[in-house]
Parts: structure tokens; C-alpha cells; sequence
């Protein structure tokens, strides 16, 4: 499924590092064109940090990025901001800024030196507001919007730049299950309507439900990619994450469910958790079937 | 930032405002400063003068005498406003203000060593001061950049080397004849009183010429705001943008600093002071301007003949910038305890 050589966005041979602690090294990936691929991966496993490169934010210290053939570091920046969007981890919103100004500050890379809101910015900024259902908080300031509004709105800025590539690092983080659900289906519609996502999600279930594209992580390294529902199993998220666990069936969508064993300590030393289902007093339940709940 | 839609039009048309105002009172500050002094003029002399209408002795004491001092309060105060406004908003922290992180104390040291070793001059003392400046920014610059610049960091750094550099100036001062420590220190103060024209026609010349290539890089500036990342990807060139703006704002400072030696508040205050006047996110550069200039030039005025002996106004600034500070410094607190409840 993934045509390394003609993807849009790729990675070929990089070593990845801050200062002097290396996360990757001889690292290659490509991003599938038209995807939703899916970084996960234990904390610290380098996959923010892959992300930074593909979005040329982190130059790799060796190998290179190539976006449309061409080496990413050489890009000017307008340029590549004009074909590739990132939503990092961190940003600042200035004191007192509108919802409609922030998303307009995604319009920069279009943008001439003494800028003017021309009429196709404003009307990116109105669709990105309304592809994120923010158009009624449009003209609140966005330190008084609720942390799912705020990334939502972050999110319209990252639209308004109108690129066909859209990177985002943990876009769920922090928000409610809710919220984070109206995130994920911001971006779905965002690859249904053409564009490429990529996104760094916590979420396995999160990660198996939306991707299309998934790719797991561990100490630099790219342990396995591919469609979720032949890429999660039970070995794979051992391995990743060294979480005992078991893979069922989503009861909704069909995708891959992971469930994590229960590695609880027992209340009373040589009983199961009232939780399990058995008998009480028996020792251990018998086993269950794979769909069945996991024991104790 | 000017715009089509509403918002944008409704800031643009408040900054526009602002700007108007600033400038109505800087006009009528400078006749002030054009008419007030030990040569007794009237306020239609002073009109006629500039008017063109009126020459001799009085033309020679509008324009030669008192129109230079009142030129380098506007230009200089327009000049540190926006060095203000460049360096709170790249590190994001209101404090961080060029006479906080050191570089006037910088300047001052590269003056000192020009005067005292090179025997001065003032394009040696202008040069001096410039080369001062920069070097503290770079030494500040240097010392706080890992992995990016973090506006605390910078700041702390700019305390420290500010505090190294004061020592530094002190000891210099301590090995130099009476009459070139006094020179010294009463430019060390912060004043107007050697803004003559010979030296403040070159110096307002440079600041004019930094304010008119400052917009080109406004929108950068703006992006920065939203934190370096965001700004990168947004397609800013982050490290490059941001150390032409540093350059700027250093030399507009240095330019100041050179003739009229360490003046503070201005820089802390003006952009704060705009930004709440205009009511936009960010700090708007044209209107920081045109506050620094009202700041200055009304904080000169007051050091001339309001105050019964006539102080540097380097010593006005200061008092204001006193109160200013602590002010903010309620402010800033009582901010983070709500954002933090």
C-alpha cells in the first residue's frame, strides 16, 4: 500500500537528535498520500519527534526529509508552509486575540511582506471556522473558550493555511473524551475531502477507529506499519508498549479494541478481583474465549 | 494589521486612532518644548517660526537651540518604544525590556571604554556604544539560547549580564580623572541636555531609518507571538526573522543610548501602554511609537521646567518606570493566580 518513492512526504535514512541524545537513527518512512496515518508508541519513542522532522521544524543530522521530491531543509519557509501545515505541542495564544484573528495568523505563508487580508484569506478563515464548528465563537477571545473550543480553534488556524499536508502532535491531548471524539472527526472529513493527516494520538482505540494508516513506535524505531486492522494485535502492543493485553473486536466500528489485562493487585492475596467473573472463593476463573471479558 | 472584515477594520481603525491622538499630542508637546526656556518667547513667535514667517534670533533659537532636544525626544522615544515592543514580544514577557536585560548598561560600557581608553570623539562614542550593545546581546543571546530561546531564561540572563556590565561601568568610572567621571555620569543618568544638533541630526537619522525597515518584518513579529513553533510552521523563518528584529531593536537602542546615555521606563511601558489603548492582540508597533514619543518627550518636559532644578530626564523615566513596574508586577500576579484557579 505505501509506493515509498512517489509518497509526497518522506523520510529517507535520517538520524534524528536534540544537542547530544540521539532518538533515531537510519530512519526511513513514507507518508501514504491521501491517508490518515497515525503515530503511536510509547512516551519518549521519537514519534513527536519524527513528526518535527517530517514538518522541517527538526533538521536531521544526517539522511533528509523530502517533500514533492525536493529536500525539505532547502524549502524557503513560506513555501513549504504553503504545502504543509503542523500543529505542534505548544503554543502561545497573545492576550486578548479573537478566534477569527488567530485563524487568520495561519494565513502568514500566504500572505505578502506588508499584509492584507485579501478575499481569499478571509474566505480560508471562514471555512476553517466552520469545518471546526467555530464559527459562532469566532469573535470570543480565545483565552475565554473552554480547552476543546481553544483546540479546535487552533486547529481552524492550521486549516486556514490551506495545505495539502496537515501534521498535528497530540491533538486530543488534555481535552475530554467528547471533545477529543470532535477533534478526530474534524480530521477524518479533512482526509475524506482529499487532504493528508498526519497525527502523534495516546489513544490506541482512538488510533485503530480513525487511521487509515497506522504506524507504532518504540526507542526510535518504526516496529510496524499498516492498515490498523492487519498491523494491532496482541504481540504488536506487547511489544510497543509491554503491556500485557488483548485485541478484540471494536463492538461498533469492527476495528481492533485493545484491552489491557488486568494487571491490578489483588484486594485479598489469592482471591480475584470482585470485578472478574467467577465464582467467589474460587482461585482463578476458568478461561474465557477471546471476545469474553479478560481475567484477573 | 489592517483588513476587509470587521474585526480586522475595527482594530486597524482604533490603532489608526491612537496614532492620530499620539501624534496631536506630540505636535503640541514639541510647540511646549519650542516655547518654553531661558530665552523668553511667545507661543505665536514660536508658530511664526515655524511657520516661516519669522527669523533672526528667534528663528536661531527655535530651530538651532531648542528643536534638536525636542527632535531626539521623539524620535528617540518612538525609537525605544518599538526596541520594547520587539523584545517583549520574541520573548514574550512583558518585562523584558532593553533597560532590564542590560544592553543600555552594555552600550554605556562600550562608551566608557571609548571614552577612556580611545580618548573619545563622538563618532568614536557612537561607535563605542553601538559595538556595547550588540556585544550584550549577543552575550545574552548566547548564553540563554538551548534548543530555542525561552523568554524567562533570556530575561534572567539579561538581569545577570545587566548587573555584570553595571559593575564593570563602575570600575571603569573608578579609574578615570574627575572631569571625565563626571562627563560620564551625568551621561549615565539619562538625559537630553547634550542632545545638540551636531549629534542628534546622525543619530535621529539611524532611528528613522531602523523605524521605516521595522514593518517589513511586523507580520513576523506577530507570528512569534504564537510561540516558535507555531511561527515556524506557519511559515515564518524563525531564527533568521527573529535575529534581524533583535539587530534592529538593539540598534535602536544603541542609537539612543549614544547620545542621550541609559533612558529607562520608555521601552518597558510604551508597548504595554499601546496595546492596551488600541485594544489588539499583540503589540502594535506604529502606535508603541507614537506613545514612546508622548512618553519621552512629556517626561523631558517635566524635567525641564517642572521640576524646579532641572534633573536628567533620565531620573523622570525612572520614577514613572518605578511605579510602572510595580503596577505590572500586581498585575502579572493577580493574572497568573486567576489563569492558575
Amino acid at each position: 500500500m505505501v509506493d515509498q518513492l512517489n509518497a509526497r512526504l518522506r523520510a529517507e535514512n535520517v538520524t534524528l537528535r536534540y544537542d547530544q541524545r540521539i532518538v533515531s537513527e537510519e530512519l526511513s518512512f513514507a507518508v501514504p498520500d491521501g491517508s490518515f496515518t497515525v503515530l503511536i508508541g510509547p512516551n519518549a519513542c521519537g514519534k513527536s519527534t519524527l513528526l518535527r522532522a517530517l514538518s522541517g521544524l527538526l533538521r536531521p543530522a544526517a539522511g533528509r526529509v523530502l517533500l514533492d521530491g525536493s529536500d525539505l531543509g532547502g524549502l524557503p519557509a513560506k513555501e513549504r508552509a504553503r504545502r504543509l501545515a503542523l500543529l505542534p505541542q505548544t503554543m502561545t495564544a497573545p492576550e486578548g486575540i479573537t478566534v477569527r484573528e488567530l485563524v487568520g495568523r495561519g494565513r502568514y505563508a500566504h500572505q505578502r511582506v506588508l499584509r492584507r487580508f485579501s478575499h481569499a484569506d478571509e474566505e480560508a478563515v471562514e471555512s476553517a471556522l466552520a469545518a471546526t464548528g467555530t464559527t459562532e465563537l469566532a469573535d470570543r477571545r480565545a483565552d475565554e473558550l473552554s480547552g476543546g473550543q481553544r483546540q479546535r480553534a487552533w486547529i481552524a488556524m492550521v486549516l486556514a493555511q490551506e495545505t495539502p499536508l496537515v501534521l498535528l502532535d497530540e491533538p486530543t491531548t488534555y481535552l475530554d473524551v467528547a471533545h477529543q471524539i470532535d477533534v478526530l472527526n474534524v480530521l477524518h472529513r479533512l482526509v475524506t475531502r482529499g487532504r493528508t493527516v498526519v497525527a502523534v494520538l495516546h489513544d490506541l482505540n482512538h488510533a485503530a477507529r480513525y487511521a487509515t494508516h497506522l504506524v507504532a513506535m518504540r526507542d526510535g524505531r518504526i516496529v510496524a506499519e499498516g492498515p490498523p486492522a492487519s498491523t494491532v494485535d496482541t504481540g504488536l502492543v506487547t511489544e510497543v508498549f509491554g503491556m500485557p493485553n488483548q485485541v478484540v473486536p471494536d463492538p461498533v466500528t469492527g476495528a481492533p479494541l485493545v484491552v489491557p489485562a488486568d494487571t491490578r493487585e489483588p484486594r485479598f492475596p489469592g482471591r480475584p478481583h470482585a470485578t472478574s467473573r467467577g465464582v467467589p472463593g474460587a482461585v482463578r476463573p476458568p478461561e474465557q474465549g477471546s471476545v469474553g471479558r479478560p481475567t484477573g | 494589521m489592517l483588513g476587509t472584515d470587521r474585526r480586522h477594520v475595527a482594530v486597524g481603525v482604533r490603532e489608526a486612532a491612537v496614532c492620530a491622538a499620539a501624534a496631536l499630542v506630540v505636535a503640541t508637546l514639541a510647540v511646549v518644548g519650542l516655547w518654553l526656556g531661558d530665552f523668553p518667547l511667545r507661543v505665536d513667535e514660536v508658530l511664526g517660526v515655524l511657520g516661516g514667517r519669522i527669523g533672526g534670533l528667534t528663528r536661531t533659537v527655535v530651530l538651532e537651540w531648542r528643536l534638536p532636544r525636542v527632535a531626539a525626544a521623539v524620535a528617540f522615544g518612538a525609537a525605544l518604544g518599538v526596541a520594547g515592543a520587539i523584545f517583549q514580544t520574541i520573548t514574550r514577557n512583558p518585562l523584558a525590556s532593553p533597560d532590564i536585560i542590560g544592553l543600555a548598561n552594555g552600550s554605556f560600557s562600550g562608551m566608557l571604554i571609548a571614552l577612556l581608553l580611545l580618548g573619545g570623539g563622538w563618532h568614536l562614542l557612537m561607535l563605542g556604544s553601538l559595538l556595547g550593545g550588540l556585544l550584550a546581546a549577543l552575550a545574552i543571546y548566547l548564553l540563554a539560547y538551548r534548543d530555542g530561546l525561552s523568554g524567562f531564561r533570556f530575561i534572567v540572563v539579561g538581569v545577570g549580564v545587566s548587573s555584570m556590565l553595571a559593575a564593570t561601568n563602575t570600575w571603569l568610572l573608578l579609574r578615570a580623572d574627575l572631569e571625565t567621571a563626571l562627563f560620564a555620569a551625568a551621561w549615565g543618568a539619562g538625559s537630553l541636555n547634550t542632545a545638540t544638533a551636531e549629534v542628534v541630526w546622525p543619530a535621529a537619522g539611524v532611528v528613522l531609518a531602523l523605524l521605516a525597515v521595522t514593518p517589513l518584518w511586523a507580520a513576523a513579529l506577530a507570528q512569534l507571538e504564537l510561540g516558535d513553533d507555531v511561527a515556524a510552521a506557519s511559515g515564518v523563518a524563525v531564527d533568521r526573522s527573529r535575529a534581524i528584529l533583535v539587530l534592529i531593536a538593539v540598534a535602536l537602542v544603541s542609537a539612543v543610548t549614544t547620545v542621550a546615555g541609559p533612558i529607562s521606563f520608555v521601552a518597558l511601558a510604551a508597548p504595554q501602554i499601546a496595546r492596551r489603548l488600541v485594544r489588539a492582540p499583540g503589540l502594535p508597533l506604529a502606535a508603541t511609537a507614537g506613545v514612546g514619543a508622548v512618553l519621552l518627550l512629556g517626561a523631558d518636559l517635566v524635567a525641564q521646567h517642572v521640576i524646579p532644578l532641572t534633573v536628567p530626564v533620565g531620573v523622570v523615566t525612572v520614577t514613572l518606570g518605578g511605579g510602572y513596574l510595580l503596577w505590572l508586577l500586581v498585575h502579572e500576579i493577580r493574572r497568573t493566580r486567576w489563569s492558575t484557579s
